[in-house]
């Protein structure tokens, strides 16, 4: 393999790494503030994309874009309103069960109203075969609004966290419920916006990564088992390490292409999820001490 | 113990007066669905017990149940003629390879179902045992999401590989000769006896499991569920317990995945795909988690309108729903015993009035 | 004679060392009591002993072998059973079931015969349940055997759990504040339950923060602070110690 060929690998890899990092850090918003493992992230994802591809239609691309998100942000709401807020101290397996079933009720609406169909938005400039030359390398230039986009979001996101009053009432709630509680924060709200948070971010991942992968209503699923690898691999609740874990994984699954059937090329990164959860659960940064405390 | 025999008893009657209705009415065709639900059944059976009574999630059993059918399927009709050799020319002096004529006259060299079957469950035995002692060191979320990449990578798998058919998975598959005069065969003059076949097996599997729930072996399950550190003080060996468990329900699963598969003469890759693991999951949440009786009954009514096609194009959702409306108005199941005395409760209180 | 031997046993969680260089010997048939404030490192010496926790240090030996290492099912086969500090009944199971899952360790049915409900698995059973009923007996609570197990009162939930670990028969038994949470009428039947175990001939190592309870019925008392060991001696010797006194007193203070 010849260095630009390398790079190529690289960059693809590190395109796709990125949206596994955002649907990680999906995983993780909603972890941190309830403990809840939510196994419909990835149609957060694909609800985004095909809302965008949809509008792109009657309306200019950042406003479809931008109603995409809102929409799916207000879906995410519902979800926690109308299934997960009224529950009292439901069990691990209850909460796994109905975010499944969310799931599969998601990814069967978008069925009907959808169709089978595989969709994309446009490149945001230029076509499909416009590149970049970058050192040796031909880079689309949505690969830059992918990673731009996404650095911004991470960015932003980090100083919501860390800066407003809201975010650190979010990060409260994460830390100690109880705590927060009395503090006059209320954590039923702050539940509420993990999930438009959430589902907000996912959307906006949908929406610029489809040019290149393309989006059709069976595509959650495979992205939020590959989220949740990343999520463990950089440790659960850790939305830094996150961004990180994602581009090793999306290098690594570009890589596995050169030595095994494309059509395998999701085996490779359910298999590396089970060996980390079979070898590291705390995760490659995390300590496992921490992990144990975590074994819900 | 009587009780036990009684209940078999009376299932095995509506077994028997299902099969009488049908040909009452003229239906007869409806046995095909009603001998496939069958076969799902032992797969709920078997998750049933593990999800259940052990509490050891699994969004992976549609895996096991391809492995046990794939396997069976490629081995009965792979071609083995073309190979040649003293292998293959002493497996086919042995029995265990057998000519058989193909659809179009010439003929094949293929395994014979015994122990072609005998391999597959053994493979999806081996397989439940290698990852069973990782995977079930986990929990909570972790186990879940770890039996769901289980079953995530078989679907990749067989969805990927030519030598199984790819998207088209393996057809053709021969009769299953069980006994002289008894054959797993989707042919339809032997409609009847296959439905009693199916059915007999899932009767079987339920008296193994019943005998199994109410003994040592059984507590010992279901106070690893309730409080697995007092369990091990109580000198269970929780981690045996349960990889046996889970080599138990994936045996069931791949028991069923190769009887199906000789029945329908075929497996498709959407056999091992998550949503059937994720059904398999719904019925024995349905049917009450750690109700063997439930699962049973709810598998029956749900695979057969499914299979009859009486949800249409929303099958899916029907499940998902189904999954959704049980785990947030009654996770404990809808066929639960408090649930009845709730209702009967509630039915005295209003007759009476003055009860307390 | 000694029965159970715990030698420089030490165990530190992150900046805490929660059990620190403890060596005591249980002896056989007697009652030995560890005391000692909130946080003294006493639950988790029971998990050290029991092999729920592994130390950093130190060994433990049971009957002549040492059992440092081994799993707590291993454990609880050479004839230790415990109870926990917070009750761990299994919930969905009977008073009785409760029971007999204790009686685990002394029938064989594996899975194969349990499935195929052999003869001599339908044997065993009946002398499991025959087993469980004279435990509920000992414990006066056979008019409970089938009522939901988590739906009866703290105090019998407590005997309960008792009785499951009795039902182990076990050469020793570890309970962790079996008191905690009764009133003064539970308080005192559960001493005499402590007191008429050891009669049938099984040791007693017992944590619990009842003082009248722990002076009546102990022969040996070990004191634990800050993970330490402090004092080791009988009851009323205990009760004169002015180490252990400041101690409770000066918590009272804190
Ligand atoms: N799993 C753990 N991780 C971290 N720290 C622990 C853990 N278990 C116990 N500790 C700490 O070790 C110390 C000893 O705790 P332990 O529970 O053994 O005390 P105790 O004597 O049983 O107290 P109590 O009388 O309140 O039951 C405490 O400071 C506790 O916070
Ligand atoms: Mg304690």
């Amino acid at each position: 393999m010849n260095l630009d060929l390398f790079l190529q690998y690289v960059v693809a890899g590190i395109t796709y790494g990125t949206i596994y990092g955002i649907v990680a850090i999906g995983f993780n918003i909603i972890y941190n503030t309830t403990g809840i493992i939510n196994f419909a992230q990835g149609e957060f994802v694909m609800l985004g994309g095909m809302t965008a591809v949809t509008l792109a239609r009657v309306l200019p691309l950042p406003a479809a874009i931008l109603v995409a998100v809102l929409v799916t942000t207000v879906v995410g709401a519902l979800i926690e309103i109308l299934f997960i807020r009224w529950l009292r101290h439901p069990s691990v397996l209850r909460m796994i069960v109905i975010t499944i079933g969310l799931s599969i009720l998601i990814r069967e609406v978008a069925l009907h109203i959808w169709g089978e169909g595989v969709r994309a938005l446009p490149y945001f400039t230029g076509t499909s075969v416009t590149s970049i030359r970058l050192g040796g390398v031909y880079i689309s230039p949505q690969v830059l609004w992918v990673v731009g986009i996404s650095a911004v979001v991470v960015a932003i996101l980090g100083g919501f966290f860390r800066y407003t009053l809201l975010g650190m009432q979010m990060r409260a709630c994460a830390a100690n419920r109880d705590a927060a509680r009395l503090c006059g924060i209320s954590a039923k709200n702050m539940v509420t916006l993990s999930f438009m948070l959430s589902a907000g971010i996912g959307a906006l991942g949908g929406c610029i990564v489809s040019p290149i992968t393309y989006v059709s209503y069976d595509s959650g699923v495979p992205l939020a088992i590959k989220g949740f690898t990343v999520a463990i691999l950089g440790g659960l609740g850790n939305s830094a390490a996150s961004a990180g874990a994602g581009m090793l994984l999306g290098i690594l699954e570009s890589f596995s292409v050169s030595v095994l059937p494309a059509a395998y090329k999701d085996v490779i990164s359910v298999a590396i999820l089970l060996v980390i959860l079979f070898v590291r659960p705390s995760g490659l940064f995390g300590s496992a001490e921490v992990a144990r405390l975590k074994e819900f | 113990m009587r009780k036990q025999g009684l209940q078999i008893a009376g299932f095995a009657a509506v077994v028997a007066a299902i099969q009488l209705a049908t040909f009452l009415t003229g239906n007869v065709y409806h046995l095909t669905q009603l001998t496939m639900s069958a076969y799902y059944s032992l797969v709920v059976l078997g998750l049933c017990i593990l999800t259940g009574y052990a509490g050891q999630i699994s969004i992976g059993h549609a895996g096991f149940f391809a492995i046990g059918g794939y396997l069976s399927a490629l081995l009965t009709t792979h071609n083995f003629s073309a190979h040649g050799g003293r292998v293959v020319s002493g497996l086919a002096a042995m029995g265990i390879l057998a000519r058989r004529p193909d659809l179009y006259g010439g003929e094949l060299l293929t395994v014979h179902p015994w122990p072609a079957c005998i391999l597959a469950v053994f493979a999806a035995v081996a397989v439940a045992y290698a990852i069973g002692g990782p995977v079930l060191k986990l929990k909570g979320h972790y186990l879940a999401m770890a039996t769901l990449g289980f079953g995530i990578i078989v679907y990749r798998i067989v969805l990927g590989t030519e030598l199984v058919g790819a998207a088209d998975g393996i057809y053709d598959v021969p009769a299953f000769p069980l006994l002289p005069g008894i054959a797993v065969s989707g042919k339809s003059s032997l409609r009847v006896m296959n439905y009693y076949v199916a059915w007999g097996f899932v009767i079987l599997g339920m008296v193994f499991l019943m005998n199994l729930v109410r003994s040592r072996v059984g507590r010992a399950l279901a106070s690893i569920h309730g409080a697995e550190d007092a369990a091990e003080a109580m000198g269970i060996p929780t981690a045996r317990y349960k990889l046996k468990i889970f080599v138990v329900s994936a045996a069931f699963a791949a028991v069923a995945g190769v009887l199906l598969t000789h029945y329908n003469g075929g497996i498709g890759p959407s056999e091992s795909s998550v949503m059937k693991s994720v059904r398999y999951l719904a019925i024995v949440a349905i049917g009450g988690m750690a109700n063997l009786w439930g699962a049973l009954f709810m598998s029956l009514i749900l695979n057969y309108l499914s299979l009859r096609g009486y949800f249409g194009s929303f099958d899916d959702a029907v499940f998902g729903v189904i999954l959704i409306l049980i785990m947030l108005f009654a996770h404990e199941g809808l066929l639960r015993r408090q649930l009845l005395d709730q209702i009967r409760g509630a039915v005295i209180r209003r007759g009476g009035g003055d009860d307390p | 004679m000694t029965l159970l031997s715990i030698r420089d046993v030490s165990r530190r969680f992150g900046g805490i060392q929660a059990v620190d260089n403890v060596s005591f010997d249980v002896p056989h048939g007697a009652i030995t009591a560890v005391i000692g404030p909130n946080g003294a490192g006493k639950t988790t010496l029971f998990h050290l002993i029991s092999g729920f926790l592994r130390p950093d240090r130190g060994s433990v030996v049971f009957g002549g072998a040492e059992i440092l290492g081994l799993m707590p099912h291993q454990i609880a086969a050479k004839g230790m059973a415990r109870t926990f500090q917070q009750t761990r009944l299994f919930p969905k199971m009977t008073v009785l079931e409760n029971i007999l899952v204790g009686r685990h360790l002394h029938s064989r049915g594996g899975f194969v015969a349990c499935m195929l409900h052999l003869p001599f698995t339908r044997r065993e059973e009946r002398a499991v349940r025959e087993a469980g009923r004279e435990i509920l007996e000992f414990l006066g609570l056979s008019g409970q055997a089938d009522a939901e197990a988590v739906r009866l009162s703290y105090g019998q939930q407590r005997m309960v759990e008792l009785g499951r670990a009795l039902a182990c028969e076990p050469r020793v038994l570890l309970l962790d504040e079996p008191a905690a949470g009764l009133n003064m009428r539970e308080t005192a039947e559960m001493g005499r339950l402590i007191s008429r175990i050891r009669e049938r001939n099984v040791t007693i190592l017992l944590v619990e923060h009842d003082m009248s309870l722990v002076m009546d019925i102990s022969d040996e008392i070990v004191v634990l602070s800050y993970g330490q060991k402090i004092a080791e001696d009988v009851p009323s010797a205990i009760q004169r110690d002015p180490e252990v006194i400041r101690i409770y007193l000066g918590e009272g203070d804190a």
